[in-house]
């Protein structure tokens, strides 16, 4: 616990009404949205109102060596907010405004609490989108889904949010702030230091500033569902579709387990029989090209056997999307512990990775569906256990292993989309042995030697 | 670190007697954080406490034995809910949590009694008659302490009220609707005939509609006076209850129900209909719950619930609405309130009858269904974050560039009322019902 003095000279930086320091407030920021890791209360939550109070703080709290866990909207998935060493938690979600909209330039200036959905809704008018678009994109925040370089259904055409920021400010370990970046295309000054913070889950900076690319929002777009007897042509049918030269939006596919939960959860009339099925949509800025594509994968899906379903209205877009959309709340239904995890593989691997998760589920007698985005490879097997019982999450953590093991050996990796944070730091060396462990923490040490910005994420700590 | 609750539920407890049988509910909650999406008080505070999955969090500590249920910072999280449920629409795994938020109110008054404020308040609501002689007097003394304004449909505070109501509230730019000098129920006859009828219908007026807004209480009878259906008002009814229910006060509620059960069953009606969401939820989910282990009022709780409608559904569902043909040339929005959308499932019908109406038109504002910030008595304690999250309503409702904003809760009505006028174009706000009622009047001429 912080002693008072602290806690004052706190509050004369960021103002009383930002600085919280009851139980109740401190337990709210105790975890984020990740199942089965500790919990940690924090001695402070701080909320900023600006760059100048972030810069004070950090300064103020490198003096003292306090650790500072920098937190959008805490919607993770890998405990990457969790202040495991107590300290000051800082709270973005009062630096909340849409600074700038620049239709000529394509760009949005943001702070870092801005909820993606409302950058969205702000920049719909001028017929634009940021299209990142993580299953949070109404909840979490700018700042937050940079750190983590969220991902999300429309990966696969529109890329990740690594694509779609062209400028920051950060604020660095030693109180410093640097902007870089901006308004151009085009911009080789320097190192690209976006990549350096984009995805560094706040272990090496603070983002306190945002330049996001916009781009046209398409106009057209056709939606289709095939379902398929067997993992075989279901994969057949994804190699297909990119061997036809079709890109689509979205890509995603649920393999039986889920099926079967979703229909028990929602009773929508889904094929309860068929192995896989695929949420295809299509979209573009001509009518024409939108046709060519959805006839293009029509044929597809029929070549290999799949069972076609076609949306002609917005109301049987929402219908064909419903199953989608319930995959993990019919999942999570299903016990009290939701173990969601996102190991990726090449796109080419995809039906060996979900018969691989199938066969991990079986094998340490398990609960287990996989969902997730078929386009890009990056799946969500999804496991369901009792917290309660001690011997099913001992299977549930063997079986998390194997899963990660497997889908190495397939070419892939640990994690697509939700990051490492302190769910995954152990196996990090798996996948880039001791030289990138190595890289990892001369980049942590050099900007943050005192291993004071979210300690015990991504890089571990060195024992004193 | 105090221990507050067995770890066990007892046999024939509701959550409403122990907070451990809520365990399971709260226990469903993943922390995904969804419930940020919609919650008023988060999108207005910004602070995680306000926001649903801490509060369950919260109540997990309580549980565990990890926080005292009687700490202060508990007892203060609980009470900034407007127990609008609108986290229950966007959560992925169906957590009800109007019933933890209920349970763990319930459980701090059984802790700590009710404040003697509160109290003061609820024990008049246990005797009717008490209950209408101070409403009445407030009817008769508010001319002293309120400005009428708008054709004397709207008052508001005069000084020095205004100034020592600041903090709450009661500012001189309060608009509050007038108390009326005689109640609906004492306007208006037990029971209402109408030739050939052959369906009979109770009216539960509750509070609202009998002491602010006699008159859309007379337009509800009206309109099914107009569809041939016989209306009974039963004077005995007293109020549903919801009020008392989100302070915890489990007696009291449990009280209410019997005795409106016992009024209602005496008419001998076939349904029994409401014009406030509240007060309709309070009969279709509340009553079942709180009287779950009770053996002789369990069942007649459930049999009305099953029979209570919110007047729009009973006259599009149960019976064939005859189509009004008096013209209304008004741009109409609709705002969705909460226990209406939320807790009754009703948001179709009300739009159907105003779409039936000849003349009108029908302008959806941006997010209907998000709260207008007053919760019942929230916007009284918690003035600053109601007002932040009617601000923003006042300003959906300006962008349609309605004239009139259609609602079906009188709750809602006051808050509307207050700010349209604060922050709006101070449009007109009414009852859904008052227009169709309306509308059949203009055919008469």
């Amino acid at each position: 616990m912080l002693d008072k003095a602290i806690i004052a000279e706190l509050e004369a930086v960021a103002g009383k009404t930002n600085v919280l320091t009851g139980t109740v407030d401190r337990l709210t920021y105790s975890y984020d949205a990740t199942a089965d890791v500790p919990r940690q209360m924090p001695d402070v939550v701080v909320l900023p109102t600006d760059t100048a109070m972030v810069q004070a703080i950090v300064r103020f709290a490198r003096e003292r060596r306090i650790p500072i866990y920098p937190r959008g909207a805490g919607t993770n998935l890998s405990g990457g907010t969790v202040p495991l060493k107590q300290g000051i938690v800082l709270s973005f979600q009062k630096m909340n405004a849409i600074l700038d909209i620049d239709p000529a330039n394509l760009t949005a200036v943001v702070q870092p609490g801005v909820v993606i959905g409302a950058l969205n809704a702000a920049v719909a008018p001028h017929g634009l989108i940021y299209p990142p678009d993580p299953g949070t994109v109404a909840t979490a925040t700018m700042g937050g889904s940079a750190a983590e370089n969220s991902g999300g259904l429309r990966g696969l055409k529109y890329g990740v949010t690594k694509n779609y920021i062209m400028g920051m400010e950060v604020v660095l370990a030693n109180g410093e702030k640097v902007r870089f970046g901006g308004k151009t295309v085009k911009n080789v000054t320097a190192y690209d230091f976006g990549t350096l913070f984009i995805g560094s889950e706040g272990t090496l900076g603070i983002i306190t500033e945002l330049t996001a690319k916009l781009i046209p929002a398409p106009k057209f777009r056709r939606t289709m569902t095939g379902a398929f007897r067997t993992l075989a042509d279901a994969g057949n049918a994804v190699a297909g579709i990119i061997a036809a030269q079709v890109i689509p939006a979205t890509l995603e596919i649920m393999d039986r387990m889920t099926i079967r939960t979703v229909e028990d959860f929602a009773k929508i009339g889904l094929p309860t029989e068929a192995e896989a099925l695929l949420l295809i949509e299509v979209d573009g800025m001509s009518a024409d090209l939108v046709q060519a594509e959805s006839e293009a994968v029509m044929q597809v899906v029929r070549d290999n056997n799949g069972d076609l379903k076609t949306a002609q209205t917005d109301q049987e877009r929402d219908q064909l999307w419903t199953a989608r959309r319930n995959a993990l709340p019919a999942l999570a239904s299903l016990n009290n512990t939701v173990i969601l995890e996102d190991a990726t593989v090449p796109r080419s691997r995809i039906t060996d990775m979900l018969v691989a998760c199938e066969q991990i589920g079986k094998k340490y007698n398990l609960v287990l569906g996989t969902f997730g985005h078929a386009g890009d490879g990056n799946l969500h097997p999804t496991i369901l256990c009792d917290k309660n019982n001690q011997d099913e999450m001992a299977r549930m953590h063997k079986a998390v292993d194997e899963i990660f093991k497997v889908a190495l050996e397939f070419g892939g990796t640990l994690s697509g989309e939700h990051g490492i944070g302190m769910a995954k730091m152990r196996y990090l060396g798996d996948e880039l042995g001791d030289s990138g462990l190595n890289l990892l923490r001369s980049i942590k040490e050099s900007l943050d030697p005192d291993y004071l910005l979210n300690p015990g994420k991504m890089v571990p700590v060195p024992e004193v | 670190m105090a221990t507050t609750t067995t770890a066990e539920p007892r046999p024939n407890r509701t959550y409403h007697d122990e907070l451990a049988v809520i365990r399971e509910e709260l226990d469903k909650c993943m922390k995904c954080g969804n419930c940020m999406a919609v919650c008023p008080v988060y999108g207005a505070e910004k602070v995680e406490s306000a926001v649903t999955r801490s509060k369950i969090a919260v109540a997990q500590a309580v549980l565990d034995g990890d926080l005292a249920l009687d700490d202060p910072e508990v007892y203060e999280m609980a009470f900034n809910c407007l127990v609008c449920k609108s986290c229950m629409t966007n959560c992925p795994t169906k957590v009800n949590f109007g019933r933890i938020m209920l349970a763990l109110r319930a459980a701090l008054v059984r802790k700590n009694g009710l404040p003697w404020l509160k109290k003061m308040i609820f024990s008049t609501l246990k005797h009717p008659k008490f209950f209408d002689a101070s409403m009445r007097l407030g009817a008769s003394l508010q001319s002293l302490v309120f400005r009428s304004e708008q054709g004397g449909r709207a008052i508001s505070p005069r000084s020095p009220f205004a100034l020592a109501g600041g903090g709450i509230g009661f500012d001189a730019d309060r608009k509050l609707p007038t108390l009326q000098s005689k109640t609906l129920r004492e306007q208006v006859p037990e029971v209402v005939r109408s030739a050939g009828a052959t369906v009979k219908v109770a009216f539960f007026t509750g509070d609202s509609l009998n002491y602010f807004y006699p008159d859309a209480g007379r337009d509800l009878i009206e309109v099914l006076t107009a569809n041939n259906i016989e209306v009974h008002i039963p004077k005995g009814q007293n109020c549903c209850g919801v009020p008392v229910l989100v302070h915890g006060d489990v007696d009291t509620v449990r009280a209410l129900a019997r005795n409106n059960i016992d009024v209602f069953e005496a008419t001998g009606c076939d349904y029994l209909v409401t014009g406030c969401g509240s007060c309709g939820g309070a009969w279709q989910h509340d009553y079942v719950e709180l009287l779950a282990s009770d053996p002789v009022y369990g069942p007649k709780a459930e049999y009305w619930a099953g029979r209570t409608y919110d007047i729009s559904t009973f006259l599009t569902r149960i019976i064939s609405l005859r189509p009004p043909t008096g013209r209304i040339d008004k741009v109409v929005t609709y705002h969705d309130s909460c226990h209406l959308k939320k807790s009754m499932g009703v948001a179709t019908e009300p739009r159907e009858i105003l779409h039936s109406i000849p003349g009108l038109t029908l302008k959806e504002m941006s997010a209907p269904d998000a709260c207008c910030g007053s919760g019942g008595s929230y916007v009284l304690t918690h003035f600053q974050t109601a007002s932040t999250i009617g601000r923003k309503k006042a300003e959906d409702i300006d962008r349609t560039g309605a004239d009139t904003v259609s609602v079906g809760c009188p709750a809602c009505m006051m808050q509307l009322l207050d700010n349209v006028h604060r922050f709006g174009a101070r449009q007109e706000v009414t009852h859904y019902i008052s227009l169709l009622a309306e509308s059949y009047r203009r055919e008469r001429g």
